[in-house]
């Protein structure tokens, strides 16, 4: 958001939030601050940087494994569904074809399969994101607009057990931060 | 999309210009903050109004019936399906861009995917229009669908017409999605230029669901973009090769053929990477984005134009063999038939757009000129209208009993439904270019040079100027 000009008072900080110039000096922040101990903290940037999830210790993903059973499910559910209203509920016979055989279902079968593996992607994809998140407390700092721009940010937060508002801010500029901010919540 | 880069230093940079982050934005984002141009209210108010005729044209067809078109006995598949089949191949190559050469780690796809992916969706919209209508009582379409009917019945799922309800919905619904995802970030670029409380930060608010840019998200986020491209790409080779069984399990001759799954699917990208040429040959222009959309990307889909035109000139020639090989007399007839039967203007047309165009790109001055790649990818469209046109009409009007042959003539209504077509097609791009960006601006700024963190060890201490930086430093060489 351009310019959240707040003329009120925060009602509290939700912890600190530190701007970086370039992917390189991020991810070398990223490294000191995993390796500061610290848990409850996550890098901002405009695109994903490469190598940074490494810098970070963030362990994987596991959509691929998640998409796979729901691409096992539309197959399974396809073939039910196919056997089911062609050859149980409603047989067709075909020029006396079996009423049920492998070949012809296979194109449905397939788009089944990809199609609940598209939906499992989107949904599982957005749950562990939590998206839709409207309301994030970094949207209250004015320079934190340009996070899709071309600004590279670490935050970390108050309810980490190793934050303290002093130590954490001197550590931050320390390890290369251009600019520190304490992160207000307003109302 | 990691940065396991195919592009070394030695090759021509991806955006010229040396442009920084900033650049990109700026560069893509004020297309969608400024007023709009004379020349979109133009394009946009003839697309507005030649979708005004689509409709009306499908309002008649419904009151009326399938009478108005000039389907008959027994060319009971005409402009309806040409129509269908066209569109639908059109929109492959928006897939393979996003799709195949993500696999293949081709950055140079993200200066297109964006627009060539809209495109797709756009075409598969104008497609899906021509089956829906042509079902004569289009108050029963809920038959295409299995859910419950009073009937009792359902769908056949051995037909490949239903496959290709499955086929088409399903690439329909993935691209949607897919080109969803892809924007988010981009829209989230948006939002935060927006002028705080104005209408257009609470939309791009709305639909960018609140993206922060956390690399926990990015994390997850890029998993499920390379889970995209590993389904859509199988999705390019299926989908069009079920639109080629609708013909090729039928035993017409000049339609019962293996070679046609493949050879669809060679055709399909050949029609869209033409497409895409004509879409972007004038919007780089306008937008003046020819440092991102480069010589060397309108290059690089030439030869693929060249590629795929190459394939279907080959499947030509062995159609032509094949059918004289096998000795069958109808298969024979049917192909002599359409060289020099009564639609002979038809396929020669076909020929010469198809056969003889794309070889054109072998001329390096041709595939690097806007001009010529704008003229000859209409060409090729042209051409693989008339490649469906040929293959539907020609094997239904004379088919394996005499008695039975006609003439197919369209009726004005065909042919304003499918300039009709166009009109809506473009009223969604227009609509398209002026609200969403046109390139993915995250995926640009990522095949930056000085988006990867070990370009700043080449240049050590030097980290605020990265973006000036106009040779690249080699790597050393004992």
């Amino acid at each position: 958001m351009a310019e959240a000009v707040k003329t009120a008072t925060p009602i509290r900080f939700t912890g600190m939030v530190a701007e970086f110039a370039n992917p390189k000096t991020l991810s070398d922040a990223a490294l000191q601050v995993r390796e500061a101990g610290f848990k409850k903290w996550d890098c901002y940037t405009p695109f994903p940087i490469h190598g940074l999830d490494k810098a970070m210790g963030l362990r994987p993903s596991p959509l691929g494994f998640i998409v796979f059973f729901g691409g096992l499910t539309g197959l399974g559910l396809a073939v039910l569904m196919m056997w089911w209203m062609n050859s149980y509920d409603y047989p067709v016979s075909i020029s006396n074809k079996p009423l049920f055989s492998v070949w012809p279902v296979i194109p449905v079968m397939f788009e089944c399969t990809v199609l609940f593996s598209v939906f499992t992607n989107i949904g599982t994809m957005l749950a562990l994101n939590s998206l839709p998140k409207p309301y994030h407390p970094l949207f209250n700092v004015s320079e934190f607009a340009r996070v899709t721009d071309d600004k590279f940010f670490i935050y970390i937060e108050s309810s980490d057990d190793k934050y303290d508002e002093h130590k954490t801010e001197s550590f931050l500029k320390s390890i290369g931060a251009v600019q520190v901010e304490a992160v207000p919540e307003y109302e | 999309m990691s940065n396991l880069a195919t592009h070394t230093s030695y090759d021509p940079p991806l955006v010229d210009g040396s442009p920084s982050f900033h650049d990109i934005t700026e560069w893509v984002s004020v297309h969608n903050e400024r007023k709009a141009k004379p020349y979109w209210w133009a394009g946009f108010s003839i697309a507005a109004m030649l979708t005004l005729m689509l409709v009306t044209c499908f309002l008649y067809l419904f009151w009326n019936g399938i009478g108005v078109w000039g389907n008959n006995n027994p060319v009971g598949w005409a402009w309806d399906i040409v129509n269908f089949v066209f569109w639908v191949g059109i929109g492959h190559a928006g897939t393979l861009i996003s799709a195949v050469l993500f696999l293949f780690r081709q950055e140079w796809r993200t200066a297109i995917n964006r627009s060539a992916e809209a495109m797709t969706i756009f075409a598969v919209i104008c497609a899906l229009i021509f089956p829906a209508f042509h079902i004569g009582r289009q108050w029963m379409a809920y038959y295409l669908f299995p859910i419950p009917g009073q009937m009792g019945m359902w769908p056949n799922f051995r037909s490949p017409l239903l496959w290709d309800v499955f086929a088409v919905g399903t690439y329909f619904t993935t691209s949607l999605i897919f080109w969803y995802t892809g924007l988010i970030p981009d829209i989230a670029t948006l939002r935060d230029r927006a002028k705080l409380g104005s209408l257009r930060q609470k939309v791009m608010g709305f639909l960018s669901l609140g993206w922060t840019g956390s690399m926990k998200n990015w994390l997850h986020y890029e998993k499920a973009y390379t889970i995209f491209a590993a389904l859509s790409t199988p999705l390019v080779l299926s989908v069009h090769s079920v639109v080629s069984f609708d013909f090729a399990v039928s035993q017409l001759p000049g339609w019962h053929t293996t070679i046609f799954p493949p050879y669809f699917v060679a055709g399909a990208i050949f029609s869209g990477f033409a497409m895409v040429a004509t879409l972007l040959v004038p919007l780089r222009k306008l937008y003046s984005l020819e440092n991102i959309i480069t010589v060397r990307h309108i290059e690089k889909m030439n030869i693929i134009i060249l590629v795929t035109g190459s394939m279907v000139g080959f499947a030509y020639m062995m159609e032509f063999f094949i059918a004289w090989y096998s000795g069958v007399q109808y298969e024979i007839y049917a192909f002599v038939n359409r060289a020099f039967g009564q639609y002979w203007w038809a396929y020669w047309t076909m020929f010469t757009c198809n056969v003889v165009t794309p070889q054109l790109f072998w001329f390096k001055k041709l595939r690097t000129s806007m001009t010529a790649t704008f003229i000859l990818s209409i060409f090729v469209n042209i051409g693989m209208w008339f490649e469906r046109f040929v293959i539907t009409v020609t094997s239904l009007h004379r088919d394996f009993l005499p008695s039975s042959w006609d003439y197919y003539t369209p009726t004005i209504i065909d042919i304003l439904t499918f300039i009709g077509s166009f009109g809506l097609f473009f009223f969604l791009f227009f609509i398209f270019m002026r609200h969403l960006p046109v390139i993915a601006v995250a995926e640009v700024k990522m095949v930056l040079p000085q988006a990867d963190p070990h370009f700043y060890e080449d240049h050590a201490g030097d980290g605020h100027h990265a973006h000036e930086a106009a040779p690249q430093v080699a790597p050393s060489r004992s």
